[in-house]
């Protein structure tokens, strides 16, 4: 994130931050949603979804330089990554969920998190057999200019992050609040049993959750790999973590809550990166980026548990 | 006489470690309107539960020409079986109008269902006065006003109604009955189980009396509420 030039001046520097913030909150609250849908719908922490996210951007990256080696123009390139990366996700977070969670639908809370860390793992070790320990670096396939604004930069590359993410977002809102499918996915989240006496059959939706959620990791995964120009195959550790963070800062389970909580939080890293320097007289650099995820982890849990916008949070019966 | 609609056979639910239910037999004709009655922790709950398919249970369950007691509780409201449960279990999250809706979540005929909607709001009112109020947000009485509403919405053949009286006052409790009466008028069969049992003796034809998951007696409204054991135990006389 932006290397901070001490000559320029300050108005500068923060819009810069902001732009950089609101690029990396967009790419936090995509994954943030895939979160907060699976525990809005059956109160589970699925923490293996930071690795479909990885999955996704690996197998995007993967589609692309066969695409491009084949000689197929990179604009179109984009698209068919993004497509096959948005499929295998989703195929991937509906067998997540046949094999790994629906068999422990009944069982206590702590086995399928337990479970989920399990799926994390798994996932992660063959990321690493199939595509290596090594960085991969991602070609460029969107626009490479940018534009200033006040003296602080923003690239294409971010303008079409923000939008896209933003685009997604509505879509998602209005899938949930405006359609038939939205609707038995709401009920469900209140009651699975009271839901399957108007006929929804709780398993199908739980499903559909997962499927698109894991669409949303992996359009998040083609993001971040992106915005940063790089893929491996731990990049979906750190960013789950961080965009459960977001989920839990905006209240896990509330929809609009993971966006405005990714959002914050991209924010609020950027800035934070951006002026630790200045406000330890340097003792601590912009390295120290990732902290402040968690310092707001720790701040909300104590003081907000329920997040910005979730209603109390009550362990399930 | 025809063959029911409702056919239990020596059903048994088991409910957190104990025997609830404890092989009852009992049927409901189509039209009929029938009581299930007796003291809190009869298993008059959880017989409506298994019959919905929300609890396991062992014994036959017929309904109309097919066994329902191997289906998954999502199955049976397309083939026309709704429960109003106990406590209403309206989504108080969803709108008045959402709540509604997935009561027809099943259905595929959209003109039918938006004529539905107008034959329930015509029923209660204060539902659609309410229509775009969040359910959590209605009074008792009419959160089961909407929790019948609901199940009308998926046109029932046969409603399995739990303890729609319970906790609203006397007012609210005797438009709540008014409703299921009307309901009942329109042909729709109705299997009603009721701690009021005065209540239940009066609007429905035939009883079964429940105690300690076994049914009891079982026998006409009018002789259930003469007979001197449903009188002292349930009428409180």
């Amino acid at each position: 994130m932006g290397d901070c030039q001490p000559i320029i001046p300050a108005v500068d520097i923060f819009l810069q931050q902001i732009f950089n913030g609101l690029t990396l909150g967009s790419i936090y609250a995509l994954v943030a949603l895939g979160y907060t849908m699976v525990y809005g719908i059956m109160g589970l922490i699925n923490f293996a979804h930071g690795e479909v996210v990885m999955i996704g951007a690996l197998t995007a990256l993967a589609t692309a330089k066969a695409l491009l080696a084949a000689g197929v123009p990179p604009p179109l390139v984009l698209l068919l990554a993004l497509l096959v990366a948005t499929l295998v996700c989703m195929a991937l977070g509906a067998a997540i969920e046949r094999v790994a969670y629906r068999p422990l639908r009944n069982a206590p809370r702590l086995a399928p998190l337990i479970t989920a860390i399990g799926v994390s793992i798994v996932l992660q070790q063959v990321a690493m057999l199939v595509w290596g320990r090594n960085y991969h670096s991602v070609p460029q396939l969107l626009p490479a200019g940018s534009y200033e604004i006040l003296g602080a930069q923003i690239t294409e590359v971010q303008l079409i992050i923000m939008a896209v993410a933003a685009s997604t977002m509505l879509g998602l809102m209005q899938l949930v609040n405006r359609t038939r499918l939205g609707r038995a996915m709401r009920a469900t989240s209140e009651s699975p049993a009271i839901a399957a006496l108007m006929g929804v059959d709780a398993n199908r939706i739980i499903m559909l959750t997962f499927v698109i959620g894991s669409g949303l990791g992996a359009l998040a995964g083609v993001m971040v790999s992106a915005n940063y120009g790089i893929a491996h195959y731990h990049m979906g550790f750190l960013l789950g973590l961080k965009a459960f963070t977001a989920a839990v800062l905006g209240g896990i389970g509330n929809l609009a809550g993971a966006m405005v909580g990714g959002l914050l939080l991209g924010i609020i890293e950027a800035l934070g990166a951006g002026y630790i320097g200045d406000l330890t007289g340097g003792v601590l650099g912009s390295n120290y980026q990732d902290v402040f995820a968690f310092f707001v982890l720790i701040v909300v849990l104590i003081f907000r548990p329920s997040g910005l916008m979730g209603e109390k949070v009550a362990e399930r019966a | 006489m025809a063959r029911a609609l409702l056919d239990v056979l020596n059903l048994e639910v088991r409910y957190g470690g104990i025997m609830a239910v404890k092989g009852i037999s009992f049927a409901v004709e189509e039209g009929e309107m029938v009581c299930l009655i007796g003291a809190n922790g009869a298993g008059k709950t959880s017989t409506l539960k298994a019959l919905a398919r929300m609890l396991p249970s062992r014994g036959e369950i017929r309904y109309g020409a097919e066994r329902i007691d191997a289906l998954p509780a999502h199955a049976l409201i397309g083939r026309g079986l709704a429960l109003v449960p106990e406590g209403r279990g309206v989504f108080a999250r969803l709108s008045v109008a959402e709540n509604l809706a997935m009561g027809a979540y099943h259905r595929r005929d959209h003109d039918e269902v938006a004529a539905d909607i107008e034959y329930v709001h015509a029923l209660l009112p204060r539902l659609k006065e309410r229509a775009r109020q969040l359910a959590g947000t209605l009074s008792g009485g009419e959160q089961q006003m909407l929790a019948i509403g609901r199940a009308l919405m998926g046109r029932p053949r046969l409603l399995l109604l739990d303890e729609p009286s319970m906790g609203l006052a006397p007012l609210m409790v005797e438009k709540v009955f008014e409703v299921i009466r009307t309901v009942a008028a329109q042909g729709v069969t109705i299997l009603l189980v009721e701690q009021n049992a005065r209540l239940a003796l009066e609007v429905c034809s035939r009883g079964y009396v429940m105690e300690s998951g076994r049914v009891i007696l079982a026998d006409s409204a009018a002789n259930l509420a003469a007979d001197p054991r449903v009188r002292h135990a349930y009428l409180g006389e």
